[in-house]
């Protein structure tokens, strides 16, 4: 069954809308990643489905049950913070059995649920600090073990990880992970980083603008995004774009670049829309620098960047447009060297250069 | 590393002030000079003429803590003692309970809350006369606010300001609304300061209303609230015209305070070291309650 259910939710803030009609559904169990860049929606939406925002328009279900007009308490959810909102005159203990105690579970009960928590997450020994007594880490510690004793159906992480320092957040990560492995919960999680979003995902919800842009496995994701606003946003470096025209189609499309350069694809022309002007888009690992003349098309090296295990060389084509194309971590390619371009026809992929929406792949 | 970083500025301090101390003195000189003037001078002639039989013109006979002895054995001054204690018991909670109630009742971003937000202050802008010109007129029985109202109820009219019982809470009511802004704007500071964070964790921890007010809201603002109190409880010892003003202290001194009782020795009956010497002992007991916000304040700085 599933374990909430997002049905037609809109949101007004004043004149602009802030959700815009978005439906989704997060079965039991579940780990599911809200992506998408700031002011894009993703926090308001985990708010409305927590209650902390109101729901204008559509359902949320939880469990099977209408919740949008109860109030956050009633709805079975716990949430931890970004600025983590423990109390601070509160020690941790307090902290974590404060929600319990308001709903009256036996004094006994609740000593053994912050015992349980205390010793998975390895605070046993901070139940008598104050949150003021203990470090950034262990602060975030005591907001997930706050959210673990209530024993929800479904946990919500509003950018739990943006206060941590880059190791700790690693760490972090894969302590999220390994708490989903062993709680019977399913898990919703805003993020605007994309590591984040695909090591921890089972299914990504890629957010713009207050709409959904996709949902869907991280690699479906990654290799098939459904718009170029998926495309660019989620891989590093950003997938390269550039409009093209289509010449030929002999069944499979042949494109012209912006150079002038053409290039043999692997799509089919019955799998186009008729009419209308299409983009490329290509990401750098399909895309290889080889000798001048052999490729799809050639420019100038206008930058490079080594990350030790591939390299990153940005192409200057003759008409302007920069394409970045990978090599070999150990790539001898020299600024101002002049390269050709082997597009992998598989892994072009052409957009609906209007309204963005993704129109056909090369495999 | 605050340690560390007092360690940084002593020594700096101690570098420069070996260079040119002379150089800074000078800047601070003119402030020192008003300070010494009108705040060390008159606390320690004041201190030394308690120890004096004195008036304005005659000749200063050293007495020793005969006045002392005097004032402990003075029924009057020990009732103005007894009138500002409970002048201090009727107004400081009361100030601190209606302060943070009409906080929190007006800590929202609505205009309404924004007027009467400025309607409740604006009462601490009027000057004592006003206040008490407009709270007799409420008090006086024959035709006042009050006695009206009770008239119409058929009800004889109560004389509040010549009640030996009402005199001094008829003066601590019009206290408490001449000084309620005050509280009121420190409370909303504070409750200002609580991060909007914890309510929604409140209310995802299932806290009702009173709840969250009593485990989250409460003790956010607690240093506040001994704030509060401590500034009331020094403003209240000073109370003076209004009791001047509405009652001169009676009915049979019912409502004189210590600084009516300091003023009518000193400046009606001329017997200033007497006076000097109330003032000292008020002194003592205002630096007491000024050296617990003292501690409170720098509690709150090292959390």
């Amino acid at each position: 069954m599933a374990e909430l259910e997002i049905i037609n939710v809109s949101k007004t803030f004043g004149q602009s809308k802030v959700i815009d009609n978005v439906s989704l559904t997060v079965g039991a169990k579940e780990f599911v990643v809200f992506l998408g860049p700031s002011g894009c929606g993703k926090s308001t939406l985990l708010r409305m489905i927590a209650g902390l925002e109101t729901v204008d328009e559509g359902e949320i279900r939880i469990g099977g049950k209408r919740v949008d007009a109860l109030p956050p308490g009633e709805r079975g959810v716990a949430m931890v913070f970004q600025h983590y909102a423990l109390y601070p005159h509160m020690t941790v203990r307090e902290n974590m059995s404060f929600g319990l105690r308001n709903v009256k579970i036996a004094p006994a009960e609740i000593d053994r649920r912050v015992a349980a928590a205390a010793k998975m997450l390895e605070i046993e020994h901070l139940l008598q600090r104050k949150p003021a007594q203990i470090s950034g880490g262990q602060r975030q510690r005591v907001a997930i073990g706050r959210a673990i004793v209530k024993e929800p159906h479904l946990f919500l992480f509003d950018e739990p990880l943006s206060n941590l320092d880059a190791a700790l957040r690693v760490r972090t990560r894969l302590e999220i992970a390994q708490l989903h492995q062993r709680v019977d919960a399913a898990m919703i999680f805003v993020t605007h980083d994309q590591i984040e979003a695909m090591t921890l995902a089972h299914r990504i919800v890629v957010m713009n603008n207050q709409r959904i842009e996709q949902i869907g496995t991280p690699m479906e994701v990654y290799s098939r995004p459904a718009t170029a606003f998926v495309a660019g946003f989620v891989g590093t470096p950003c997938m390269n774009f550039a409009p093209v025209e289509i010449t030929g189609a002999s069944p499979f499309v042949t494109l012209r670049l912006p150079d002038g350069s053409m290039l043999e694809t692997r799509v089919d022309r019955k799998a186009l829309p008729e009419g209308g002007r299409f983009k490329l888009g290509v990401r750098a690992e399909s895309v290889r620098p080889c000798a001048t003349g052999e490729g799809n098309c050639s420019g100038t090296v206008k930058f490079v960047e080594r990350l030790g295990d591939r390299t990153l060389v940005y192409v200057l084509l003759s008409d302007g447009t920069t394409i970045v194309a990978e090599d070999a971590g150990m790539s001898r390619i020299a600024i101002a060297d002049a390269v050709g371009l082997r597009f992998d026809s598989a892994g072009v992929h052409l957009f609906d250069d209007v309204r963005g929406y993704h129109a056909a792949e090369g495999a | 590393m605050s340690v560390a970083a007092a360690h940084v500025t002593d020594s700096r301090e101690t570098r420069s002030g070996a260079r040119g101390d002379w150089s800074s003195l000078l800047y601070v000189a003119p402030f020192l000079l008003i300070y010494i003037v009108l705040v060390v001078y008159p606390l320690f002639s004041g201190m030394w003429l308690s120890l004096h039989k004195a008036d304005f013109f005659g000749e200063r006979v050293f007495v020793g803590l005969e006045n002392f002895t005097r004032l402990l054995a003075d029924k009057v001054f020990l009732g103005t003692l007894w009138n500002t204690f409970y002048f201090i018991v009727l107004t400081v909670p009361a100030l601190a309970i209606i302060g943070l109630g009409l906080a929190l009742a007006l800590n929202r971003t609505t205009r309404a809350a924004a007027v009467l937000r400025g309607v409740f202050f604006s009462s601490s802008v009027l000057s004592v006369t006003i206040v008490t010109l407009l709270w007799r007129v409420v008090f006086i029985p024959d035709g006042g606010f009050i006695a009206t109202v009770l008239e119409m109820f058929g009800k004889p009219p109560v004389a509040f300001l010549s009640d030996e019982d009402l005199a001094l809470p008829a003066i601590a009511i019009t206290t408490i609304w001449w000084c309620i802004g005050l509280p009121m704007m420190l409370f909303l500071a504070a409750l200002q300061q609580v991060p909007k964070e914890l309510y929604e964790a409140a209310a995802l921890d299932n806290a009702g209303r009173w709840k969250t007010l009593w485990s989250v809201t409460l003790p956010s603002i607690r240093r506040t609230f001994a704030l509060v109190i401590i500034i009331e409880i020094v403003l209240q010892f000073q109370l003076f015209g209004q009791a001047q003003l509405m009652t001169l202290g009676g009915p049979n001194n019912a409502s004189r305070p210590i600084v009516l009782f300091i003023y009518e020795v000193g400046f009606n009956r001329w017997d200033i070291g007497y006076a000097a010497a109330a003032a000292q002992i008020l002194f003592g007991l205002i630096l007491m309650a000024a050296l617990a916000q003292y501690f409170v304040a720098r509690r709150k700085g090292e959390a």
